[in-house]
């Protein structure tokens, strides 16, 4: 599919690289999120505000005063047609989580009968997944994270929860996602982290960027407490969430 | 002593808002910021404060506001009607509004209903001293981030001010209301264009829309004829929101996103209010009425420099205001009538 460019009022264009979830489609959005950013570390772009990466757009955000879609698009047309590197995931996350409390966990026993396998055998295709953050949005710290192992696929829940606690980790379609606040939800809820997607405490506050790669790690009961106890104080360095290669 | 101002009665929606959050909705941070960007830059002209600092952006009613500090210059802008209180159980006096004021410790600001439209906004001189949150100060209520604590204005808030007294310069005042304009508002066609039929563009563009109750610093819905999709129907693969779009549901009404909007969704994006036309509808109450009319991009940015032309002149033409705080209806009447003469 050729790359289309779409009218967003007069302080936005999109991208368009294709209309489907695929890594294919992915990896070029998150190409040109990359390849920007840089160009504006290099002093150029001026007018470029920021760009909003989804599954298969990049939104590129102007100021009409500073530019316009005329002068802008053809330089934008130029990363894109001089080929975009396939942005390498910037790092690989290890997301502890508990799957082992019931309060943790309410939607467990139900995915595991509706895929008709044992709870331990839910447990480990989360665990072996390779995920992948594909977008965050809808609101702060909250991301997309696709590559759910196929067997466990479920549609969201046909009622939503009013309330879904803090951390808690739940699957639809192909993702998993990690709630950064309380907030009502309609994915099946497995397990529970003891991080904060968002800690407003932190200079940088969110934890996940688009472009990671992500591992769930089973903890236990008692390491949920420990890491939990840490995250409270502030005294967690994120950066030891980090798998070396 | 620090200097504040302290809120003795809150009023409905009070936040502080700046120009937003501007660089992190690659992490699905919303941009919030003010639903009207021009009467914020017109407050802190007034104020004497650079364009972007954070003021209190009213809804619908204001709060009443003691002021803590040896003296303070504030100005409020927008259709607001504002009394000064000289103490406690003193007679309030009618004060004008889109001017700025010198206000003494003790005396109190009541800003009451604003007037036909759905926000005022108040600037003091030198701002609020707050810790900004990603580089901004603008509340963003659902994450509890920005402004005060994240929240709106509640009875008995301390508002920490920069300075503890107001500077000695003169008060001023707009030379004339920012004309914001009149009929349809103006939207480019697109995103997705292509999930509504000829018909569903027709009926768009051919209506008028009635401003639903569900409007708030989000969005607002609109009431009216229902937008017929094309066989694409309204469900995308989410893509970014930009300000001002519209997207239009399965049931065919269109819902215009705004200050504190989602930065990613997944409805089908009929049209985008343009860039010069937002504060307008950052104004709209529950019961308007609107129509929108299509533009090309290229006119829409046009517009919005010949917005901001019309902006930069009101803003360097401010006029001398009579240096006082609260005087009665009389003298306010026979002032508006020799304004020329004695002030211009």
């Amino acid at each position: 599919m050729s790359v289309r460019y779409l009218n967003c009022g007069d302080t936005a264009f999109s991208v368009e690289f294709g209309s489907t979830i695929a890594p294919d489609i992915n990896a070029r959005v998150m190409g040109l999120h990359a390849r920007i950013a840089a160009e504006r570390a290099a002093g150029r772009l001026p007018g470029v505000v920021e760009t909003i990466p989804s599954m298969r757009a990049l939104m590129v955000c102007y100021d009409p005063l500073a530019t316009t879609r005329a002068a802008l698009q053809p330089e934008i047309e130029a990363l894109v047609t001089g080929g975009l590197e396939a942005a390498a995931p910037s790092r690989t996350l290890a997301i502890p989580c508990c799957y082992d409390d019931p309060e943790f966990a309410p939607d467990l026993p139900e995915v595991a009968e509706r895929t008709g396998m044992t709870l331990e055998a839910v447990i480990a295709r989360h665990t072996a997944s390779d995920f992948h953050v594909y977008v965050l949005g809808f609101m702060p710290g909250l991301a997309y994270v696709v590559g759910l192992a196929p067997e466990l696929e479920l549609p969201r829940r046909s009622q939503p929860r009013v309330r879904v606690p803090r951390s808690s980790v739940g699957i639809a379609m192909n993702m998993t996602t990690i709630y950064p606040f309380d907030s009502p939800g309609g994915w099946h809820v497995l397990g529970r982290t003891p991080l904060w997607m968002f800690d407003q405490r932190r200079e940088q506050p969110v934890l996940l960027a688009p472009g990671d790669r992500l591992q769930f790690r089973r903890i236990e009961r008692s390491e949920y407490d420990a890491i939990a106890a840490q995250v409270e104080a502030g005294m967690l360095d994120w950066s030891t969430l980090e798998v070396k290669a | 002593m620090t200097a504040h101002l302290i809120v003795e009665r809150a009023g409905l929606f009070d936040t502080l808002q700046d120009r937003g959050r501007i660089g992190f909705q690659a992490l699905g941070m919303p941009v919030a910021g003010a639903m009207d960007r021009i009467a914020l830059r017109l407050a802190n002209a007034l104020a004497g404060n650079a364009d972007d600092l954070a003021a209190i952006e009213i809804g619908v009613m204001g709060p009443t506001l003691r002021i803590e500090a040896d003296s303070i210059r504030l100005a409020v802008v927008g259709p607001a009607t504002l009394e000064l209180m000289a103490g406690p159980d003193t007679t309030a006096k009618p004060i004008e509004s889109n001017r700025s004021h010198t206000l003494q410790r003790g005396q109190a600001l009541r800003v009451g209903m604003v007037d036909g439209v759905s926000t005022a906004y108040l600037a003091v001189e030198g701002g609020f001293a707050l810790p900004p949150f990603m580089g901004s100060g603008s509340t963003y209520t659902r994450a509890a981030i920005g402004g005060l604590d994240g929240r709106k204005l509640r009875d008995g808030d301390a508002l920490p001010l920069v300075r503890a007294a107001a500077s000695t310069r003169e008060d001023k005042k707009l030379a004339a209301p920012f004309d914001y304009g009149s009929g349809p508002i103006r939207v480019v066609p697109g995103p997705q264009e292509d999930h509504f039929s000829e018909e569903g563009h027709a009926t768009f563009l051919g209506s008028e829309y009635v401003v639903s109750k569900e409007a708030d610093r989000m969005g607002i819905r609109f009431e009216g004829p229902s937008i017929g999709h094309s066989e694409k129907g309204p469900d995308i693969v989410s893509d970014g929101i930009a300000p001002g779009a519209i997207q239009v549901p399965g049931a065919g009404l269109p819902i215009v996103l705004l200050a504190d909007r989602q930065t990613v969704g997944g409805y089908a994006k009929i049209a985008t209010v343009i860039s010069a036309d937002l504060p307008r509808l950052g104004r709209l109450l529950p019961g308007h009425r609107v129509r929108f009319a299509a533009v090309t991009v290229a006119e829409a940015e046009a517009l919005r420099r010949e917005q901001e032309k019309r902006l930069a002149q009101a803003t360097a033409g401010l006029q001398p205001a009579r240096p006082e705080g609260g005087i009665d209806i009389d003298a306010l009447y026979e002032l508006n009538l020799i304004d020329g003469v004695v002030w211009g």
